[in-house]
């Protein structure tokens, strides 16, 4: 994972609730076997609308998404997110996030910031008025502010996805610190619980 | 005395191989369910890292999402989607994964095919690349969704970094009317917490309906949990998930029995456990609902009319309202039960059980699909399709005018040739009545199998209580 500790710049102000991650990436592109590549596909139906704003040229490049709650419910498509990040989008600002899309961002290092709606909606007509006014997403200083306003705000992100946002830690390579724990933990582990070994015997075929 | 705890906090705390402060849990996972279409990016990153699945044994994969629901022995004709399935059977081959294959009776959707044999199990953490992995905390199970960097992580390390969630607790007291089932249930549910309503939560869903319901129900309620926002929904185990589970393949036997029984009776919530968060809903007062939007939340009884948008609590809703009426081509104020349907989907990982073909059957059998409604019925799994052949179910629904098809996900998300065309307006006992789910441009009612079969007898929605 890469490391961020700072995504500084314009954004796209996404005025829409419960953007599910079916219209962040459609189905039709989930059978490529690649993680890249994603970027030109995102918002594939929404896209064919020239007003819709990711058309908008005057927010091209935003390396900033402005969202409204519950944005990427739906599909733990992991495409999604990495649909957006090929974009060339490094933080996303919500009310709220899906719980699985949140947890994806944050693997893949892509910052999600939670702000109260009335702080979201003050970003999002600024943006939509000043598209070039840049918002300043500070990682270690865990702030929002809008350079030259005044206006800054803080937001809370785990102190675990922190740490590997601003080192750019791989978690697989966290977790295998501990094999030892995972080891002794097997070990105990109630024997009679199933094992899928049995799920390699041959069965009849269909007809 | 130790705290009373909520059946979800017991098998979480089963489950911390490490516990630090200011870090997640880390969390062992009892069963990692794989399917093609999440997992490629998954394995190819482990083969570029050098690394092996830590337990096969614990892992078990299949093709659902990709695979034509028509004659197999025909080469499959999307070049992308056959090169995603041999991707699935060559890292399985390379991993020594289990692997239930398109030719292997066994295979169908991941969440029917592990129940079905008695892989899901209470007490279990059951994760898979799937956010309707949900389905299987009907067995008392914590079973949650995640994405790919998620599942390279578990076939690493048999284990994830998990934040403690927050709980919820689902009541649904009272009873049933005859004809209300369990997906009218779990919609009602929706609609009441909001598709945002379950952020950060794990529920457990209570009550004297939910004990009422059969494990099919229980999957069902459990299946559509994250479209309330939670990633995972639970019910506490009990006699009749024992009677479910017992005898079958991967259940255990004998004396392993009697002791596997004994410890899944614990897995109860603690008389003064707390909740973060208690919701109670009537069954009498839940009646079968049809979704007249895009969020599985925009949903009314079938003798209500379509709601007008200014009646929305907030502004955002107001303006999801108006998009969603938009997209739905349909009028505030029009009567649910004068829409009329296109075509009809019975399936998924929701209601593509064998209970759910035999609901269904009953409501058709002897009569014919309307004149111009296309109808079909896609079982959940090889085993469902099998045991509804047995039974002359798929006779019944063949006479009716239904197709009857090879187990997938098929028109639930449309991922191989079966989807609506553009304007094309469904009833589906599926999830997701997203914009474009099961086709761009088609639109979805998510109903019951009952109703949805009741609505392609007549050719739009009825209620089925009056049948
Ligand atoms: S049936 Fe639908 S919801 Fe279920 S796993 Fe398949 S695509 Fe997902």
């Amino acid at each position: 994972m890469k490391k961020v500790s700072q995504v500084a710049g314009k954004a796209i102000p996404l005025n829409r609730a419960d953007v599910d991650t079916d219209q962040i990436i459609p189905k039709q592109f989930l059978k490529r076997i690649e993680r890249s590549g994603f970027g030109e596909f995102a918002f594939f139906d929404w896209k064919k609308d020239p007003s819709f704003v990711t058309n908008d040229p005057r927010h091209a490049g935003a390396p900033i998404l402005l969202a409204q709650q519950n944005f990427g419910c739906g599909s733990s498509r992991e495409h999604a997110v990495w649909a957006i990040e090929d974009m060339g989008v490094a933080a996303i600002i919500a009310p709220s996030f899906g719980d699985i899309f949140r947890t994806n961002c944050s693997k893949v290092g892509l910052v999600t910031v939670q702000l109260p709606q009335q702080d979201v909606d003050f970003l999002m007509s600024r943006s939509e008025e000043l598209p070039d006014a840049p918002i300043v997403v500070d990682v270690a200083k865990q702030t929002v502010t809008v350079p030259g306003t005044g206006w800054e705000r803080r937001f809370e992100v785990d102190p675990f996805v922190k740490h590997r946002l601003l080192n750019g830690l791989d978690d697989i390579g966290l977790t295998l610190q501990h094999v030892d724990a995972i080891a002794a933990f097997e070990a105990k582990r109630d024997p009679l619980k199933p094992t899928t070994e049995g799920a390699f015997k041959e069965t009849a075929k269909f007809g | 005395m130790s705290e009373p705890r909520t059946i979800i906090e017991k098998i979480w705390d089963e489950h911390v191989v490490r516990r630090e402060p200011g870090e997640p849990d880390l969390l062992y996972i009892d069963l990692h369910l794989v399917h093609e279409v999440t997992s490629p990016q998954a394995f190819e990153s482990l083969r570029m890292t050098g690394r092996r699945v830590r337990r096969p044994d614990l892992t078990l994969a299949t093709v659902d999402h990709n695979v034509p629901t028509t004659d197999r022995s025909i080469p499959n004709p999307d070049p992308l989607s056959a090169q995603q399935i041999e991707t699935m059977r060559a890292n399985c081959k390379e991993f020594e994964v289990p692997l239930w294959d398109i030719f292997d009776i066994r295979q169908g959707i991941v969440h029917i095919i592990s129940p079905e044999r008695g892989l899901t199990q209470p007490g279990m953490t059951i994760v898979c690349g799937d956010s309707h992995t949900s389905t299987h905390g009907a067995f008392g199970a914590l079973a949650f969704g995640i994405g790919t960097s998620e599942v390279e992580h578990v076939l690493a390390t048999q284990t994830l970094p998990q934040g403690r969630p927050r709980t919820m607790a689902v009541e649904v007291i009272g009873t049933l009317q005859t004809g209300v089932t369990a997906k009218d249930v779990v919609l009602a549910v929706i609609r009441t917490i909001g598709v945002d309503g379950g952020i950060g939560h794990v529920i457990e869903y209570r009550g004297d309906v939910i004990r009422s319901l059969s494990m099919e129900g229980r999957m069902t309620v459990c299946n559509m949990t994250i479209e309330g926002g939670a990633r995972a929904g639970l019910v506490a185990p009990d006699e009749t998930t024992f009677a479910y589970l017992k005898g079958r393949e991967f259940a255990p036997a004998g004396e392993d029995w009697e002791r596997a029984v004994e410890r899944w009776k614990a897995l109860v919530t603690d008389e003064g456990a707390r909740f973060h968060r208690t919701v109670t809903l009537r069954g009498e007062e839940i009646e079968p609902h049809v979704t007249w939007g895009t969020t599985p939340a925009q949903s009314v009884g079938v003798t209500a009319v379509v709601p007008k948008p200014e009646e929305a609590p907030t502004a955002s809703a107001r303006e999801t309202a108006q998009r969603s009426l938009k997209y739905m081509d349909l009028k505030a104020g029009t009567r649910i039960q004068d829409i009329r349907i296109d075509r009809v989907f019975l399936g998924s990982c929701t209601n593509g059980r064998i209970e759910d073909l035999r609901a269904a059957s009953k409501i058709v059998q002897g009569k014919r699909v309307a004149a111009g409604v296309k109808a079909m019925v896609v079982p959940g799994s090889g085993l469902v399709k099998q045991q509804a052949e047995a039974e002359g179910l798929d006779a019944i629904f063949r006479e009716a005018g239904f197709e009857w098809r090879e187990p997938g996900c098929s028109m639930c998300l449309g991922m191989n040739p079966d989807i609506l065309l553009p304007g094309e307006r469904c009833a589906s006992t599926s999830n997701r009545n997203f914009e474009g789910r099961q086709g761009a441009g088609g639109r979805t009612h998510l109903v019951s199998p009952e109703m949805a079969a009741a609505a392609a007898i007549a050719g739009h929605f009825v209620d089925v209580r009056k049948l």
